[in-house]
């Protein structure tokens, strides 16, 4: 059986920053205690000799030619901004008071 | 009802080119039909009709001029919402973004431009493409036009349930695990996920990037051979993008043929324990392609057994991950919680309140399977999976030119029926995420009702990755088949849209 907890589905939302409520928190522990229970046979099929692969086709280093073309603007950039200010991006306090 | 809008998209640009029709009254027509049954089918999130018929207009304009055209300008089409447009919120049917005008096209919307089609609207998802139903939607589900109390597959049942219910002849959708294929099973159409990198992913709100690929939906093989010429080609914006053209598709759909080819019969996605009219109609198909001179060869892919598995760890780790970006600073909703909260909380407050129950419960999944202490377990463990289901396959297209299986266990569920429970609603896509896992193409055709309830089954093809031509040629040898024994099309058999 999995050992999925309220305390962990709480840890892995803070993580997240998903502030669930406390009936999501029990929802998601016993969903998530399903699926991660089904999903555990996967190590069966494998062994440490196993090549992993985290991407369908091998690519490494694409690079594009390093020529300046148009951008977004500014104004362009800032649209979509919940809040925003002498052409910044305004949030809340970063740091806590204390 | 005008007769234009069951006409196919291929047969719709031959009349445009003729000048038997313009894109004006083809353009109009669609929207007639979208004003008659748009809001029992609930396929459109956002409609762009007025921007549609001004490009129809300027196709008939320069038509009119003698200039020459390319092939499907004046044709319409409606694009899957997690595509990016100037013109028109981009909510990927997520509250999050509700109301998001993105600063720039995706590089798919820009080809339809230069295309000349004129674009009806963007079409209903699961959010960010989470969900095999639409019910998962912030918006509301979208229904199937075949039994509008069922679902019209997903994630991408806006476009599927667009195209079926003749609101537009062509449709873009994005295929992460079967969210292409899927829909067009249920929904009598054909879905298209290319070869991973055919399509640029430029502008396509990222749900798994090494899954995702951007492909056709349409009612014929042949109209998706078309839309899939449009918006296939490397994009120097999307480093994943293909540099080697994979060439005509459209010459592959009009030379469709099955004769001399070998279809490998994937013994683990074989039907057994799938509905039993899908298992009768996909026997039938079998008979039918060994019958056009195939050869049905079996062959063995033990590592399906655990491509679910795989899929739904590697899925949300990287989703977790792409939507760190919805963090209510740089685009979408924020939600400030009482008092002097630090930036922390306002993220973490605005993403519960922004975010619908799967895609939490996907990023929690997602979260954990990438987290010290369960990597090696989960997501490491999901990466080998990975490798032996593309050996698997390797080993499977040593044997065949193509694989066959259905696209899906069960015809059109009702709504409801799956919501509650995460992992039968995950089995819908069994036969259709090994091809994502590995980036090979695959298509979904029609090939008939189920017995038990009358409602379309699909059958997948898949080809080895580049092959996407092989796919058109068989897929469209069996199309022609099946008709030719109907005397009619798939669509022909849907019952009359029930409107209000």
């Amino acid at each position: 059986m999995s050992d999925v907890t309220p305390d962990l589905v709480r840890h892995l939302a803070n993580l997240a920053r998903i502030e669930l409520d406390e009936s999501e928190v029990v929802r998601f522990t016993e969903q998530l205690g399903v699926i991660l229970d089904s999903v555990a046979k996967i190590s069966s099929a494998i062994d440490e000799n196993t090549p992993s692969t985290s991407h369908p086709i091998p690519l490494t280093n694409v690079f594009r030619e390093d020529v300046i073309e148009p951008s977004l603007s500014q104004e362009q950039a800032l649209s979509g901004a919940p809040d925003q200010g002498q052409g910044r991006f305004r949030v809340a306090a970063i740091l806590d008071e204390e | 009802m005008s007769e234009l809008i069951r006409k196919n998209a291929s047969e719709l640009a031959e009349m445009l080119g003729k000048g038997e029709v313009s894109s004006v009254e083809v353009t109009q027509a669609h929207i007639d039909q979208i004003s008659s049954v748009g809001d029992a089918v609930h396929s459109f999130l956002h409609l762009t009709t007025k921007g549609a018929l001004a490009v129809a207009a300027e196709v008939d304009r320069k038509r009119a001029a003698g200039e020459s055209l390319p092939a499907l300008a004046g044709v319409p089409i409606a694009v899957k919402d997690n595509l990016t447009t100037t013109d028109a919120p981009t909510t990927a049917g997520s509250k999050i973004l509700e109301g998001w005008i993105a600063p720039y096209d995706a590089t798919v919307i820009t080809k339809l431009r230069q295309e000349m089609m004129p674009i009806l609207g963007k079409t209903n998802l699961d959010e960010f493409a989470m969900g095999s139903s639409t019910e998962f939607s912030a918006y509301g589900p979208s229904k199937n036009p075949w039994d509008l109390t069922r679902i019209p597959g997903g994630s991408g049942g806006g476009s599927s349930s667009v195209v079926s219910s003749f609101q537009a002849p062509l449709a873009i959708g994005s295929d992460t695990g079967g969210s292409i294929r899927f829909p067009g099973a249920v929904t009598g159409t054909v879905g298209i996920k290319p070869t991973y990198g055919a399509v640029s992913r430029y502008g396509l709100i990222a749900l798994a990037s090494s899954l995702d690929q951007i492909g056709p939906v349409a009612r014929n093989v042949l109209d998706a051979a078309y839309l899939q010429d449009v918006i296939a080609g490397y994009d120097p914006r999307d480093s994943t993008s293909l540099k080697d053209s994979l060439g005509s598709m459209v010459e592959a759909a009009k030379n469709g043929s099955l004769k001399g080819k070998k279809v490998g019969l994937i013994k683990q996605l074989s039907g057994a324990g799938f509905q039993q009219g899908v298992q009768n109609r996909f026997a039938e198909a079998l008979k039918l392609i060994t019958d056009a001179g195939a050869e049905i060869v079996e062959v063995d892919c033990p590592s399906f057994e655990y491509a679910i598995d795989a899929y739904y760890l590697i899925l949300p780790a990287e989703a977790s991950s792409n939507l760190a970006k919805f963090d209510s600073v740089r685009f979408g909703m924020r939600v400030t919680p009482e008092g002097n909260p630090t930036i922390e909380r306002v993220m973490a407050a605005t993403r519960e309140a922004g975010f619908g129950p799967e895609v939490k419960r996907r990023i929690i999944l997602g979260t954990y399977a990438l987290s010290a202490g369960s990597f090696d377990k989960f997501y490491g463990a999901a990466l080998k999976v990975r490798t032996l289901i593309q050996r698997d396959f390797d080993a499977a297209f040593a044997k065949a030119d193509v694989l066959v299986s259905p696209t899906a266990p069960t015809t059109a569920f009702k709504f409801g029926e799956k919501v509650a429970d995460p992992l039968a609603m995950y089995l819908n896509d069994i036969a259709t995420i090994p091809a994502n896992l590995a980036g090979i193409p695959g298509i979904s055709v029609p090939i008939g009702l189920a017995d038990e309830d009358n409602l379309p089954v699909g059958i997948q093809f898949l080809a080895p990755a580049h092959k996407d031509a092989a796919l058109y040629e068989v897929g469209a040898a069996l199309e022609g088949i099946l008709e030719g024994i109907w005397g009619k099309r798939m669509m022909d058999f849907a019952p009359k849209l029930e409107v209000n």
